[in-house]
């Protein structure tokens, strides 16, 4: 999934001070499961900010909603006729849902109440870690189903660095050296002479070096 | 053995010598004569100079501008480059550029993470890994061509060297991948500072048994401690560095005023026992800002005069 985590509530103030009637809108996926943008933070951060302006004794609306998606058309429709009643809408949805928003409604300011970080997993609870940076071309077949392009901080196609250090990464004790996870795991598959074959350069052009990215499925377009 | 290059370390060690190499970190501004001045420190008891590629990921003057200036003064500079700062453009680019300038020699490197410099919010590249940098070069050395496919005009005749470390883990990894950077093209290797030499000797031994000392000439990295705080500070913070406790405690045993002594003793001895074994192709002396005691290293060592080649 898309794991996102709440913007520090002083920037959110920052961007949302001047309105007179905000829309918190929340998502119920991704950014629910990490807990930064469903119905629940929707209503925390429409609380505090109440708190917040009612201190400083100014008026503001502020109201809440949360969509099944913000990704998708259908789900958006559904505040065609609220829209543009708000100075803002802040939306807590990853960035894609916070662009797809404000491109459907031309006219409205549509704020992002939360920075999207990658895709992950949730380990634990409160507990999201980055597994793929979608560049397109997946490489885990050759690295025993784990990523080096986003867990390697070097994103070294043949690791390890010389910085490997006790299963950890030079940037920090508390990142696991992928390459350790990788030959750990070719050791425990028994695939440990495809270790030798060097990864050839590879092809970025299906990551965020080749532009804007899209896929298209002709089958099931109409 | 036939050479591939005009480089002077590919005819020392071809030649059968023990080959010496040493480093000069570029400085933190526009002048030369901070190179200059290191480089006539070493220049009598080295075949060549590594100029290290914006080291610790602090922003310096680049690398290639540094081992111009090296070949201008008449000696043999050996271009460090990271695949951290570069895309494949500009490190094709890089590699013409320096063998229009003479420069006959690389060192392929990832590079350290750019959070340990002074521009930790700066974006990496790593296009290439360090691996895939060795290809490149000796793609565009032996085949003539760019990655693009395109001819080169006069392909760069360039020595290919890469880094080992023996003491980064997995353990059981570092020899596979030393085969592995040799089948890429390594011509050369340059290690890690080598402090546990038990650990090195061990290393070196698997690689003989696999054969890969007949395939590439490896040079065995030293340092010399200057007090026991630096030896404290690279066994505990620096990354894939092994320092040994007996090391540690000979250095604090030592008055202080004697220790830097005692670190030149420690570095000499470990030249010498290395000298002896088999496998081993000479040293790269990496006396990080005190380049001054290179000269008292590599005589300690009985590695002065240095061997004239053609």
């Amino acid at each position: 999934m898309i794991v996102a985590s709440p913007k520090p509530m002083e920037e959110i103030i920052d961007t949302v001070k001047d309105c007179k009637k905000l829309l918190i809108l929340g998502c119920n996926e991704c950014v629910t499961v990490c807990e930064a943008g469903g119905k629940k933070e929707v209503g925390v951060l429409a609380s505090a900010l109440r708190m917040y302006f009612a201190k400083q004794g100014r008026q503001i609306q502020i109201d809440e909603r949360t969509l099944e998606r913000q990704c998708d058309h259908e789900y958006l429709e559904e505040i065609r006729d609220i829209a543009d009643t708000y100075d803002a809408i802040l939306s807590l949805a990853c960035g894609v849902g916070v662009q797809f928003t404000a491109e459907k409604y031309l006219a409205t300011v549509v704020l992002p109440g939360v920075n999207t970080c990658f895709l992950g997993a949730t380990e634990e609870r409160g507990l999201w870690t980055e597994r793929c940076q979608a560049c397109g071309a997946c490489v885990l077949a050759k690295t025993g189903g784990i990523c080096p392009v986003s867990r390697c901080a070097k994103r070294v196609l043949n690791g390890p660095c010389g910085g490997s250090t006790n299963g950890k990464c030079e940037i920090s004790k508390e990142v696991d050296c992928a390459w350790q996870l990788i030959v750990d795991r070719l050791t425990a598959l028994g695939k440990m002479d495809e270790y030798e074959q060097i990864a050839p350069l590879k092809d970025w052009s299906t990551d965020r070096a080749g532009g804007p990215r899209k896929v298209v499925k002709e089958d099931v377009q109409s | 053995m036939s050479l591939n290059t005009e480089s002077k370390l590919e005819k020392i060690l071809k030649a059968g010598h023990l080959a010496v190499t040493s480093e000069c970190g570029p400085p933190r501004g526009t002048s030369l004569d901070k190179i200059e001045e290191k480089a006539n420190l070493i220049k009598d008891c080295v075949d060549a100079i590594n100029v290290t590629d914006n080291q610790t990921s602090v922003t310096r003057m680049c690398s290639l501008a540094a081992c111009i200036k090296i070949k201008l003064m008449g000696l043999e500079p050996v271009l460090q480059m990271v695949t951290r700062d570069r895309n494949r453009i500009a490190m094709q680019s890089d590699i013409l550029g320096a063998a229009a300038f003479g420069v006959n020699n690389m060192l392929c490197l990832s590079g350290d993470h750019q959070s340990f410099g002074d521009c930790a919010t700066g974006q990496n590249v790593h296009d290439l890994d360090s691996m895939q940098l060795v290809q490149t070069v000796r793609h565009m050395r032996d085949e003539g061509k760019f990655l693009g496919g395109g001819d080169i005009a006069g392909p760069p005749k360039i020595f290919v060297g890469a880094a080992a470390n023996p003491f980064a883990d997995p353990f059981e990894v570092r020899v596979p991948r030393l085969a592995k950077k040799i089948a890429a093209g390594a011509e050369f290797i340059q290690t890690q500072c080598i402090y546990n030499v038990e650990k090195f000797e061990k290393w070196l031994e698997i690689a003989r048994d696999r054969g890969l000392t007949e395939k590439v000439f490896i040079l065995a990295g030293v340092t010399p401690m200057k007090s026991a705080g630096m030896a404290r500070y690279m066994k505990n913070r620096v990354p894939g560095m092994d320092v040994p406790d007996e090391i540690v405690k000979r250095l604090s045993d030592t008055p202080k005023e004697k220790q830097a002594d005692e670190g030149i003793k420690i570095c000499i001895e470990t030249m010498q026992r290395l000298k002896e074994v088999k496998g081993v192709a000479g040293f790269h002396v990496m006396a990080i800002e005190w380049e001054e005691k290179v000269p008292e290293l590599v005589e300690g060592a009985g590695l002065y005069p240095r061997p004239e080649v053609d």
